[in-house]
């Protein structure tokens, strides 16, 4: 793999955003004192009159976009995942949710793949808090192509968006030049019959991995890419339940109330399927190289084959 | 609108409060009827709001960051025209646009969603920053409690909105002295108030009276003149004001009047009113 292009999504971040500045002069953006990290520093190098540095204040900067929104603007805030969803999850709630404001969150360093700063700053419980906020559009991209597609797709959207970034370059799956991205649709990246894979940012390439893997073995899976976990595509999901009769879903996140969570609620209604949490158990993190760390978790290709494997 | 003609519409507006919440056997009539002149002085002295277009984008805005004194806002706002005053009497029940705590989306006139303290400061210098981007004239105005700024964010936002220089932002302070759990010198006291915002760079104005319309425009009308940073006018007040038993009683923030209260209240206030057509 070590020819495959790989980018951090936090990147494509910076640069979709820098585009956006010059398209829609009501983009504005704010960060935490992490604009370096998140990379909106892009953005203010060529747009310093619409970047603002609310310092280390996370709660704050949230209600302040909430406010710049209520007067027309188009607020991006950005932090890690851990100090916008988390630290201020009950301004998003509350300043941006309720009222169903037009601010876009860019969080970044999501998951456990930060690495070495550990399990404080190892967010993997966002998804979660994001999708139990009515009205909040939460998108999760896998690569580089779809993130920055992702950014211009919630800049013309009317409401509010949580969008994920990580920080670890990962492999470009898609096709610049040919790639579509439609909010609340999931891509069927590969048919297969014995069992459907669901995964979603980063998992996505360790999906197609495992895929290669278990063909390997004559386990025939399909795998389907949901970059928005709300509104989830129940309707893609629920066919290819029904079609394969087994589900795995694969994330950089908790187990508990992220994208396997999600598609649990959707099946459990309409299509009730076995369905494998593969993800980030009932723990936190802690301190490694990112690579090892999704090594250790289980969340490379080789260990989402492994766990799928001894599952079937 | 002149001091009496001021001082008749805040007695009205009072009538509406005690009215309302007695409607809704719930709701905030202590820190309501503390502010009811800072209301009135907003909406029909101060502000460029217009009933008959309340979105104009270059009306000036206001948002109730201690939003469990909606009762005064929502009483203010109906007795200026964005809606009618029957309206009032829906307050906090189901399918009502009056909610227990401002709703921007379902009430005309409107500015922010609040309710949850110390994020209302926050998105009045959010409003404030996007007046500075578009240059526009709008000023943003923001009513807090004095029990609120205990809340680490009101402080953030008030260390942004020095540092940016927003001086198209006026946060008001209603200092009633009273919170929930009692006196908030007792609670947690947020004293030296004026000193506070002055070190978060705001130029400071004390009101002595904040029930005294004369006071407040001259508050006002000096933070009008003031250039390259943001204003606080720290307004001392009267908890519960022109109803005597609710008067300085921290129980009364939170507690609707019964039908016999209701009544003297009333009466109260229609004598007041009264006295202020004699003069």
């Amino acid at each position: 793999m070590s020819d495959v292009k790989k980018v951090a999504t936090r990147d494509s971040y910076g640069e979709a955003l820098k585009e956006l500045g010059a398209s829609n002069p009501d983009v504005i953006v704010f960060d935490a004192d992490l604009a370096g990290a998140t990379k909106t520093g892009v953005f203010k190098k060529e747009y310093p009159d619409r970047f603002f540095d609310c310092g280390i204040a996370e709660g704050n900067m949230v209600s302040i976009a909430a406010g710049a929104a209520a007067c027309g603007k188009i607020p991006f805030v950005s932090s890690f995942a851990m100090f916008t969803a988390g630290r201020a999850f009950e301004q998003i709630r509350n300043s941006v949710g309720y009222p169903h404001l037009n601010v876009k969150i860019g969080a970044t360093h999501a998951g456990i793949s930060v690495g070495e700063d550990g399990a404080t700053h190892q967010c993997n419980e966002d998804i979660a808090l994001m999708r139990t906020i009515p009205g909040m559009v939460v998108i999760n991209p896998s690569d580089d192509v779809e993130a920055k597609a992702a950014v211009r797709a919630a800049a013309e959207y009317e409401g509010p968006v949580y969008l994920r970034f990580g920080r670890l370059a990962v492999p470009v799956i898609n096709d610049e030049a040919t790639y579509k991205f439609e909010m609340g649709k999931g891509v069927t990246l590969r048919e297969g019959k014995d069992v459907t894979i669901v995964a979603t940012g980063l998992c996505v390439s360790s999906a197609m991995e495992a895929a290669e893997l278990l063909a390997a073995d004559g386990v025939s899976a399909k795998v389907i890419n949901i970059h928005t976990i709300k509104p989830l595509d129940e309707e893609l999901i629920v066919a290819a339940a029904r079609e394969t009769g087994k589900v795995v879903t694969v994330e950089e996140h908790s187990v508990i109330g992220g994208l396997g969570s999600a598609v649990c609620d959707a099946l459990s209604a309409k299509a009730p399927t076995p369905v494998l949490k593969v993800g980030v158990q009932d723990t936190f993190g802690e301190s490694g190289p990112a690579g090892k760390l999704l090594e250790k978790y289980k969340l490379d290709g080789k260990g989402v084959y492994e766990q799928i494997k001894s599952w079937l | 609108m002149n001091k009496l003609e001021l001082q008749k519409t805040a007695n009205e507006i009072r009538k509406s409060i005690v009215t309302s919440v007695h409607s809704a056997k719930a709701g905030h009539p202590g820190g309501s009827l503390s502010a009811t002149e800072v209301f009135t002085y907003l909406y029909f002295e101060e502000m460029h709001v217009d009933p008959k277009n309340p979105k104009d984008p270059d009306r000036d805005r206001f948002v109730l960051s201690k939003g469990h004194t909606a009762p005064g806002l929502y009483a203010t706002l109906a007795e200026r025209g964005f809606f009618p005053k029957e309206d009032l009497m829906t307050l906090r029940q189901i399918g009502s646009h009056l909610q227990g705590h401002p709703c921007m989306q379902h009430t005309p006139g409107l500015d922010m969603s609040s309710g949850s303290l110390g994020q209302g400061i926050s998105a009045a210098v959010g409003m404030a920053l996007a007046g500075k981007i578009d240059k526009k004239d709008y000023r943003v105005y923001t009513l807090l409690g004095d029990g609120e700024i205990q809340e680490g964010q009101v402080w953030e936002a008030a260390m942004f909105a020095g540092a940016k220089k927003l001086d198209n932002l006026v946060v008001i302070v209603d200092n009633n002295g009273l919170q929930i759990d009692g006196n908030i010198a007792d609670v947690n006291s947020p004293y030296p108030i004026d000193k506070k915002f002055e070190a978060f760079n705001f130029h400071v104005i004390n009101v002595e009276d904040a029930h005294d319309f004369d006071q407040l425009r001259a508050a006002f009308d000096e933070a009008k003149g003031v250039k390259e940073v943001p204003t606080a006018i720290i307004v001392k007040s009267v908890k519960g004001k022109g109803v005597s038993f609710m008067e300085n009683n921290a129980g009364w923030h939170g507690k609707a009047p019964n039908d016999e209260e209701y009544a003297i209240a009333m009466e109260e206030l229609k004598k007041a009113g009264e006295a202020l057509c004699q003069m």
